[in-house]
C-alpha cells in the first residue's frame, strides 16, 4: 500500500480539527455522488477510527465503509470516492470542483431521442395553452378517451398524458398475517377478552373479535420501449409515474434490448422531472427487442427481490420480438410461476381483426393470465378497475371481446386453453 | 471482547469461520461501538453463522428471532398465557377471595426480543434477528426503537431494560430493501461470495473427510458456476452440502456422470439444473480439470 494519505497520518486527537474538517468534506463528497450520509454517521466514523486507528489505510477504508455505507449498490462508488478523496488532499479543500455532479442536477444526456418527445418539447408553449383550454371541457376529454393511441397526434398524446396523471390506481388486496380489530371478525381476541374480564371482576363477559388485515398487492410493471412501441413510450412513463405515485408497492422496469429499472427516478413528485430522469436512465430507447433475454435478466436479478407477497406482474408490449422464442417461452413460464397474476397489455389488441400473429406474442400467450388491450384511455380505465379487483372473485379479467369466460389458473392446462375462443382459433 | 481487528479475525477462524478483513473490521467495530451488525448477502454465504460463532466465542447464549411475514409483537416480544389466565380466573374468580393479578410476570410468555433485554443474563447475549427482509415494515420501525435503547414497555407491567445490551446481529437476504434509517444505526456489511482460496479453506475445515483434490475441484466448479446465467447461484452452503454428498458417494475426482447425478445439491431450480446438466456441466468440468 502506498503511503497513508495526509490528513489521516495523525490520530484525531492531535490535529483533530483539521482531520474532522477533512472527514466532513469527505462526507460532503459522498453526498454529492448520491450516497446519503447523515451527521450522526460522520460522528460514528470518528468514533470508529478512534478504535481502529488511522495508521493503516485499508483499515481506515473498511471502517469508514462499515459505518458510512448502507447499501450494496453504493460500495463501488464509495471506494471510488474514498480513493480520490484521501489520495489527493487538495481535493478536500477545493470544494467539489472535481466531484461529479449530483444525480439530481444532472441533465439527461440527450438519449431520449424519441421523435414524439422532441415534438412535445418543440411545441411545449403552444400546446400548454391548447391543453389548458380543452382539458376541462367534457367533449374534448370524451373524444380523447375514445380515440386510439395509434391515431393520436402528438398534441393529443400529450393531452392524454395529462389525463393519465389525474388517474388514481389501486391494486387488489391480499390477506396478510397481521390482525386487526373487527367486531364481526372470525377470531376471538383473547388478550382483550381477558383484559375486560379483569375489569369486570374476572367475568369474561365481552368477547372482542379480530380478523386478518388486508393489504394491496405489490405491482411490478415491465414495459417495452423498443422501436415498435416507440410512440407509446412517453405515455407509458406517465402511466408508470401515476402508478408509482398512487400505489405504495410498485416496481417499474422498461426494456428493449436490455432491462432498466426506473422506480427510483419515478418517485420524484414532479412529473416532468421524473420522466426526464427516468428517460435519462434508459440507454436503448426505440431500439431492437429481445423480450426473452430481458425477462431472463429480470427473473435472475430482480424476481426474488420484487416478486414477493403475491405480486401482480404487468407486461406492456406488442410482442414483436427479435430474440430467441424458446428463451422467451422459458422466461415467461418462470415468471408466471412466481407471481400471483401475469397480465399482458397489448396496444394492438383493441383492433377488431387483431390476432396474435407475431411470433413473440404467440410464444408468450400460453403463460399470460390476463391478456388485455391498451389502445385508448377507455381501455386503461378498464384495466385500472380490473387491477383493483384482480383475483378476488377467482375469475379472470375479461378481455373485452372474450367469447368464453377464462378458466382459473389451477384448472387450466399449461397450453393455450385459457385463451378466449377467438384467439385460440388463430393460433395454429 | 476482541483487542484488534486481527484478533477478531483469528478468533473467528479458530471457531471455523473464515472471515475476510472487511467482515472482521465490521464485527470489531460493532462490538466496540455497541451497535448492531447488519449483514446482507445472497443466501448461503454464512450470515447466520456469524451470530452462532460469535455466541460461541463470547460464551454467551444465542437468542434467535426468525422473521416471517406478519411477525408481530405476540411472536417477537411477549404474549400473555391465556389458558393459564383463564384457569386462574376459574379457580379463584367464581368463589371467594381475590383473583391474583393475571397480568403479572407469572402469566407472561417471553418471546426472543423480551428474552434479550431480560435482566437474568450474566453477560450480554447475542441477539440474532434472522432474515429481517421477510418481516413487514411495521416490525422494522419497532426494531429501530428497540435498538436505540434496548427497553421494552409492557402496558400492564412496566418497562424492561437490558442490563447488558445484547450484541445484535441482523441478517437480510435482500428480498426487499430495508429502510435506511435502520441501516444507518447499524454497522453495515455486505458479505460477498468468498474467493476461491477462502472457499477452499472453508470446505476443507468444514468437511475434513473430503480429499484435498476433490475439495479443490468442487470449489473451482462452484466458482465457475457462479458466472453462469442462473436464477439462483450456489452459495457456500451448497458447496459444503455438495462436498459432503460427494464424500458419501466415495468420489475422489469429479466426473461428468457424478456431477449430473448430484447437481440437485448445488442448483435449487429445475430450470437451472436443466441448463447446466449434460453438455454445459461437462464443459465446465473440462475447464476445471485443466486449469
Amino acid at each position: 500500500m502506498t503511503a497513508a494519505p495526509p490528513g489521516i497520518h495523525e490520530p484525531p486527537g492531535s490535529r483533530g480539527r483539521a482531520f474532522l474538517q477533512n472527514l466532513i468534506s469527505f462526507a460532503r463528497a459522498l453526498r454529492a455522488t448520491g450516497i446519503g450520509v447523515t451527521p450522526s454517521q460522520v460522528a460514528d466514523a470518528v468514533l470508529a477510527l478512534s478504535w481502529v486507528g488511522v495508521e493503516d489505510r485499508d483499515d481506515v477504508f473498511r471502517s469508514m465503509r462499515a459505518v458510512l455505507v448502507t447499501r450494496r449498490e453504493d460500495l463501488v462508488l464509495f471506494e471510488t470516492v474514498f480513493n480520490r478523496f484521501w489520495r489527493h488532499p487538495e481535493d478536500a479543500t477545493a470544494r467539489g470542483r472535481r466531484r461529479p455532479p449530483a444525480p439530481r442536477d444532472r441533465r439527461p444526456p440527450g438519449r431520449f431521442t424519441i421523435a414524439t418527445y422532441l415534438a412535445f418539447k418543440d411545441s411545449a408553449a403552444l400546446e400548454e395553452r391548447d391543453v389548458a383550454d380543452r382539458a376541462g371541457t367534457y367533449s374534448g376529454e370524451e373524444r380523447l378517451r375514445r380515440r386510439r393511441f395509434a391515431d393520436m397526434t402528438p398534441e393529443e398524446l400529450e393531452a392524454t398524458r395529462r389525463l393519465l396523471a389525474r388517474m388514481r390506481w389501486a391494486a387488489s388486496l391480499r390477506v396478510t398475517r397481521r390482525r386487526v380489530r373487527d367486531p364481526r371478525g372470525p377470531e376471538i381476541d383473547l388478550r382483550r377478552v381477558l383484559r375486560h374480564a379483569v375489569r369486570l371482576g374476572a367475568m369474561p363477559a365481552r368477547v372482542p373479535r379480530r380478523r386478518r388485515s388486508e393489504k394491496q398487492r405489490p405491482v411490478v410493471l415491465l414495459a417495452d420501449v423498443s422501436g415498435s412501441m416507440e410512440r407509446y413510450s412517453r405515455l407509458v412513463l406517465q402511466f408508470f409515474h401515476a402508478m408509482v405515485r398512487s400505489l405504495g408497492d410498485v416496481e417499474t422496469f422498461v426494456f428493449g434490448t436490455r432491462l432498466t429499472r426506473i422506480t427510483p427516478q419515478l418517485r420524484l413528485r414532479n412529473v416532468d422531472r421524473a420522466l426526464e430522469e427516468a428517460s435519462g436512465e434508459v440507454v436503448d430507447w426505440a431500439g431492437g427487442t429481445r423480450i426473452g433475454s430481458c425477462l431472463g435478466n429480470f427473473n435472475r436479478h430482480w424476481a426474488r427481490r420484487v416478486l414477493r407477497r403475491g405480486a401482480i406482474v404487468v407486461v406492456i408490449s406488442d410482442g414483436c420480438d427479435r430474440g430467441d422464442p424458446e428463451e422467451l417461452g422459458r422466461q415467461m413460464r418462470h415468471l408466471q410461476h412466481r407471481c400471483h397474476r401475469l397480465v399482458w397489455l397489448n396496444p394492438h389488441l383493441g383492433h377488431a381483426e387483431y390476432a396474435p400473429r407475431v411470433a413473440g406474442m404467440r410464444v408468450a400467450l400460453p403463460f399470460v393470465d390476463d391478456f388485455l388491450p391498451v389502445d385508448d384511455v377507455q381501455s386503461l380505465v378498464a384495466f385500472s378497475d380490473a387491477l383493483a379487483r384482480l383475483g378476488r372473485s377467482g375469475s379472470r379479467m375479461g378481455a373485452r371481446y372474450a367469447a368464453s369466460p377464462w378458466r382459473g389458473r389451477s384448472a387450466a392446462p399449461s397450453g393455450g386453453a385459457r385463451l378466449s375462443g377467438l384467439t385460440q382459433e388463430t393460433i395454429p | 471482547m476482541f483487542a484488534s481487528i486481527d484478533d477478531t479475525r483469528s478468533a473467528l477462524a479458530q471457531e471455523g469461520y473464515f472471515a475476510d478483513a472487511g467482515l472482521a473490521t465490521s464485527l470489531f467495530l460493532a462490538l466496540r461501538m455497541q451497535k448492531a451488525l447488519f449483514l446482507e448477502g445472497e443466501p448461503g454465504v454464512g450470515k447466520t453463522e456469524v451470530a452462532r460463532v460469535l455466541a460461541r466465542i463470547l460464551d454467551t447464549p444465542l437468542i434467535r428471532l426468525q422473521c416471517y411475514e406478519g411477525l408481530d409483537v405476540t411472536q417477537a416480544v411477549y404474549e400473555w398465557n391465556y389458558p393459564r389466565q383463564l384457569i386462574e380466573i376459574q379457580a379463584h374468580g367464581s368463589g371467594h377471595g381475590e383473583v391474583e393479578d393475571i397480568f403479572s410476570e407469572r402469566f407472561l410468555l417471553r418471546r426472543p426480543l423480551l428474552q434479550a433485554v431480560d435482566r437474568s443474563h450474566e453477560r450480554a447475549p447475542v441477539l440474532l434477528i434472522d432474515e429481517l427482509d421477510r418481516a413487514d415494515e411495521e416490525f422494522e420501525s419497532f426494531l429501530l426503537e428497540l435498538l436505540a435503547d434496548f427497553q421494552i414497555t409492557i402496558p400492564e407491567l412496566g418497562t424492561f431494560r437490558a442490563e447488558h445490551a445484547p450484541v445484535a446481529v441482523i441478517t437480510s437476504n435482500r428480498t426487499r430493501e430495508i429502510h435506511d434509517a435502520l441501516k444507518r444505526r447499524c454497522i453495515y456489511h455486505w458479505i460477498d461470495y468468498p474467493t476461491s482460496e477462502r472457499e477452499l479453506e472453508i470446505v476443507l475445515a468444514k468437511v475434513p473427510e473430503a480429499a484435498q483434490g476433490l475439495a479443490t475441484q468442487v470449489v473451482a466448479f462452484v466458482q465457475r458456476l457462479r458466472h453462469e446465467e442462473l436464477y439462483k447461484l450456489p452459495g457456500v452452503a451448497e458447496s459444503l452440502d455438495w462436498t459432503r454428498a460427494l464424500t458419501h458417494l466415495a468420489t475422489e475426482r469429479l466426473d461428468a456422470d457424478t456431477v449430473d447425478r448430484t447437481l440437485g445439491l448445488l442448483l435449487k431450480y429445475q430450470d437451472d439444473v436443466d441448463l447446466v446438466r449434460g453438455r454445459r456441466a461437462a464443459e465446465i468440468l473440462a475447464e476445471v480439470a485443466t486449469p
